[in-house]
């Protein structure tokens, strides 16, 4: 039991304030190795050992922390959106630049090497997400008042973090993300007694895992209208319902979740919910990718939470919901756009090895013309993300633009990753190379709602 | 500072264009598309406007606007082949054929804009100039060009034939790409500017087409014409590690307005079957997933995500131009997707439409046909591929053929 009540002291936030210091504080962090190998290292036994007690039976949500109720401000702490000059560009600003670097290397010395074992045993290593929220990843929407690292929230930078990320693995992406998509649900939307309550936890030394949990088992899901039920209370919210692939849903401290409420106008809404709280089971759900994120199912049964649990936003709580479902939408595309990237790193010198008929197979034009053609899709996929991710931060709707990503990273993505398998032949359908894992992953892109945002 | 919205300095030439292509352009669609080789008369009249948008300093708004400048170190530009390629999406969004067939505006003037000295220019720079590469015997293979120049004293003497002309028949002179030596291959084929009048140039015949029948496609004779040593374009030496350059140089700076019209093209269908579909109530909802709505309006919103893909992917070529950056091998991804996609859209947008769009009412079936020349000149798209995967592969044109 751990109650976090520590905030950031007022020099260590302004050492903080400065992108330039955010990403030289993630590079010296990675030079320290000791960091890594303490997290690296730790609870791997318990964590087998655990998963294999829980696998095939339901078992109650780990309660391991309880959230000190807080009381915030009048109103919430909310980061701006910047303006930006009057200008096309595709240059990413000197800290974004800085801030993706840090995080390719992370995914390439940290999340690549792990990807294959996580994915066998359908487990997230014990060190790689406290790793991960080490570098800062969590705090990218955590206004700076709050602790966070930035007073202006930049959906941008959370795409560049996120294709980064899931260059090295997606599942494992996903895993590392998770959590820093509630802390940034509650910076967007949450109200100033709830901020105080949750956020100090994800700025302090031991963030909690958390997880926001939209999807359902539910054939012909619609998002937009979620079967989980809220209904009022004489002093709260019971909810009831089922979500579905939850990333490391065993071990979450804290859940964000959607669900349609009833009666007055009705609408979908996002709930907190304390992992300790009655009526919460969580199981295991092995799925097709996403194996590295340890998914899990979570059931509510009568949860009963405070009246003030619901996120409402500033423009009430199903406009909040909506625009959580777009920010969520445009994550995952950042995701294929980082996984497809490692596919096309991949082939190319793979067809340009790879000899048949004594030539390489890449002098085919079959084969080239299919490296041509995941180059040439996966930029169009990535151009899309960031035109939405660009008029976000300029406070422009992007309804549009997120659809249009989705669908691009939905269809095209999925064809790369099937590319990617076909132009290995048999040695891409085998666990030898990892494009049949990248398979399985980009197939979740289109499928899934919400767990990551930007 | 990513961005990827329209600079609102753009706005008037964008607008303008808008009112070009909605004004001018889309009332006289139809005609000239029934009545194919009839020289498009209110042309003539845009075409000055053009030229005083250009000498006013509003630029941009022609296939001049691809002439590359140096870019200051550490500044972003947004220019002339943003302004350029933006202009060129509405008016083709208007009607692609007559877009081709605007006086001066043609790939020949791209090419001098390109490749052209000063000198040359200020002789050019004013004609309307057509491309001629394509022969008989040699299509995508450009290596395989038969005509010939051959010096003598100051003049060169052409010899050959060229096919798929655009504009051939109704320009003022046309960018003519000959070998010097074609024992020589790629290295010896060079342009030259040979303007119409000249003795032994003449117009042999013009083609029957497809779609874009707005514009005249011509075949042009050159028997022992003859024309300055100065009308060669760029570098008169023979060196064989500068080999295609300048054809290389047109094409970069050309394929984004290629890709420019093929997006115009697109976004016109896409626009005409949204507007119809809304009229019988289909409508896509940007937030519901594509399940949760009609398979018609699924089908919209996927063929709108591809044409977005184009619209960016374009748009980069010409802002990486603007800024000085190499683009070839994003040149020829915007050309590759816009060309592709601008068929896909149209055809599919009809077959959504239904028979309606099939008949001559609606122009969608006109821009169904307009759309397939888009993937196949300056380029097709299995040239683009080439050039992309061999650029991906690292790969020379002996490895990929």
């Amino acid at each position: 039991m751990t109650t976090l009540t520590t905030r950031p002291t007022a020099t260590s936030r302004s050492a903080r304030r400065d992108p330039m210091t955010i990403a030289l504080r993630g590079l010296t962090r990675l030079a320290q190795a000791s960091v890594l190998d303490r997290w690296g290292l730790r609870g791997r036994a318990e964590r087998t050992a655990f998963h294999a007690t829980r696998v095939g039976m339901g078992a109650a949500a780990r309660a391991s922390r309880t959230f000190a109720k807080g009381s915030g401000p009048a109103t919430p702490q909310r980061q701006s959106t910047g303006g930006g000059a009057d200008l096309f560009d595709l240059t990413p600003s000197e800290e974004q630049q800085m801030l993706a670097e840090v995080v390719r290397e992370f995914a390439a010395e940290q999340v690549r090497p792990a990807a294959d074992d996580a994915d066998r045993k359908h487990a997230t290593p014990e060190g790689l997400v406290a790793a991960a929220a080490e570098l800062g990843m969590w705090q990218l929407g955590v206004p700076e008042s709050l602790g966070g690292l930035t007073a202006e929230r930049s959906v941008v930078s959370g795409v560049l973090v996120s294709e980064a990320l899931a260059h090295g693995d997606l599942g494992l992406a996903v895993a590392c993300l998770a959590p820093g998509a509630v802390a940034t649900a509650l910076g967007l939307w949450g109200s100033a007694d709830q901020q105080a309550t949750y956020l100090p936890a994800f700025v302090g030394d031991t963030p909690p895992t958390a997880a926001l949990a939209l999807t359902e088992p539910v054939v012909l899901f619609d998002v937009l209208a979620p079967a989980t039920k809220a209904v009022r209370t004489a002093d709260g919210w019971r909810l009831d319902g089922v979500k579905s692939l939850v990333p490391n849903a065993a071990t979450c401290e804290l859940f964000v979740v959607g669900a349609t409420v009833e009666g007055e106008g009705g609408g979908p809404a996002l709930f907190v919910v304390e992992s300790a709280t009655a009526g919460l089971t969580v199981e295991d759900e092995p799925a097709m990718g996403l194996r590295g994120a340890q998914t899990g199912r979570l059931r509510l049964d009568g949860v009963v939470v405070p009246a003030t649990s619901r996120l409402d936003g500033t423009e009430g709580a199903a406009a909040a919901y909506r625009e959580c479902v777009r920010l969520s939408r445009l994550a995952w595309a950042s995701l294929a756009v980082g996984t497809c990237q490692a596919v096309l790193d991949y082939v190319v010198p793979y067809v340009n090895d790879r000899v048949a008929f004594g030539e390489p197979i890449s002098h085919r034009q079959a084969v080239a013309f299919t490296v041509a053609d995941i180059a040439t899709e996966l930029a169009g996929i990535r151009l899309t993300v960031l035109r939405a991710a660009g008029r976000l931060d300029r406070g422009l709707d992007a309804a549009r633009e997120v659809a249009l990503a989705r669908r691009l990273a939905s269809h095209h993505g999925m064809q790369i990753g099937s590319d990617g398998v076909q132009l290995l032949g048999g040695h891409g359908y085998v666990r030898e190379h990892p494009v049949e894992r990248w398979y399985r992953d980009l197939r979740a892109v289109g499928v899934m709602e919400g767990v990551v945002l930007v | 500072m990513i961005n990827l919205e329209i600079p609102r300095k753009m706005a008037p030439a964008v607008k303008q264009a808008q009112a070009v292509a909605n004004g001018v352009l889309r009332p006289i669609s139809r005609t000239y598309d029934r009545f194919e080789h009839t020289r498009p008369k209110e042309l003539d009249m845009l075409g000055a406007v053009v030229d005083g948008l250009d000498a006013a300093g509003a630029g941009g708004s022609g296939a001049k606007g691809v002439r590359r400048e140096a870019p200051k170190s550490g500044e972003v530009r947004n220019g002339t082949n943003l302004s350029t390629v933006l202009s060129i999406m509405e008016v083709s969004y208007g009607d692609v054929g007559l877009v081709l067939a605007l006086p001066r505006q043609g790939l020949g003037n791209a090419a001098v804009a390109s490749v052209a000295n000063d000198e040359q220019l200020a002789r050019f720079g004013h004609l309307w100039a057509a491309m001629a590469i394509t022969e008989p015997g040699c299509g995508s293979d450009s290596a395989a060009i038969r005509t010939t120049a051959t010096k003598d004293g100051d003049e060169y003497v052409l010899n050959g034939e060229k096919i798929y002309v655009t504009a051939g028949e109704r320009c003022e002179a046309v960018v003519v790409w000959a070998s010097l030596d074609p024992g020589l291959g790629r290295a010896a084929i060079k342009p030259f500017v040979v303007e119409k009048g000249t003795p032994g140039f003449t117009v042999a015949r013009l083609e029957e087409k497809l779609g874009i029948r707005a514009s005249d496609t011509a075949t042009l004779i050159l028997d022992d014409v003859r024309v300055p040593a100065s009308n060669l374009l760029g570098d008169p030496e023979v060196k064989a590690d500068k080999s295609f350059a300048g054809v290389m140089q047109t094409f970069d700076n050309t394929r984004p307005l290629v890709a420019g019209m093929a997006v115009g093209v697109a976004r016109a269908a896409l626009e005409e079957a949204t507007r119809l579909l809304a009229g019988a109530g289909v409508t896509v909802d940007y937030d519901a997933a594509p399940h949760a709505q009609p398979a018609a309006a699924a089908e919209l919103l996927a063929l709108e995500a591809d044409y977005e893909s184009a619209y960016l992917l374009t748009l980069r070529a010409a802002w990486m131009a603007d800024n000085g950056q190499p683009n070839s091998l994003e040149a020829s991804m915007a050309k590759a997707k816009a060309g592709r996609t601008a068929t896909d859209v149209a055809l599919r947008c009809l077959a959504l439409v239904g028979s309606l769009a099939y008949g001559e009412d609606l122009l969608l079936e006109k821009w169904a046909r307009d759309a397939k020349i888009l993937d196949i000149f300056e380029g097709t798209q299995q040239i683009q591929k080439l050039i992309i995967a061999r650029r991906l592969l690292g790969k020379s044109s002996a490895e990929l053929r």
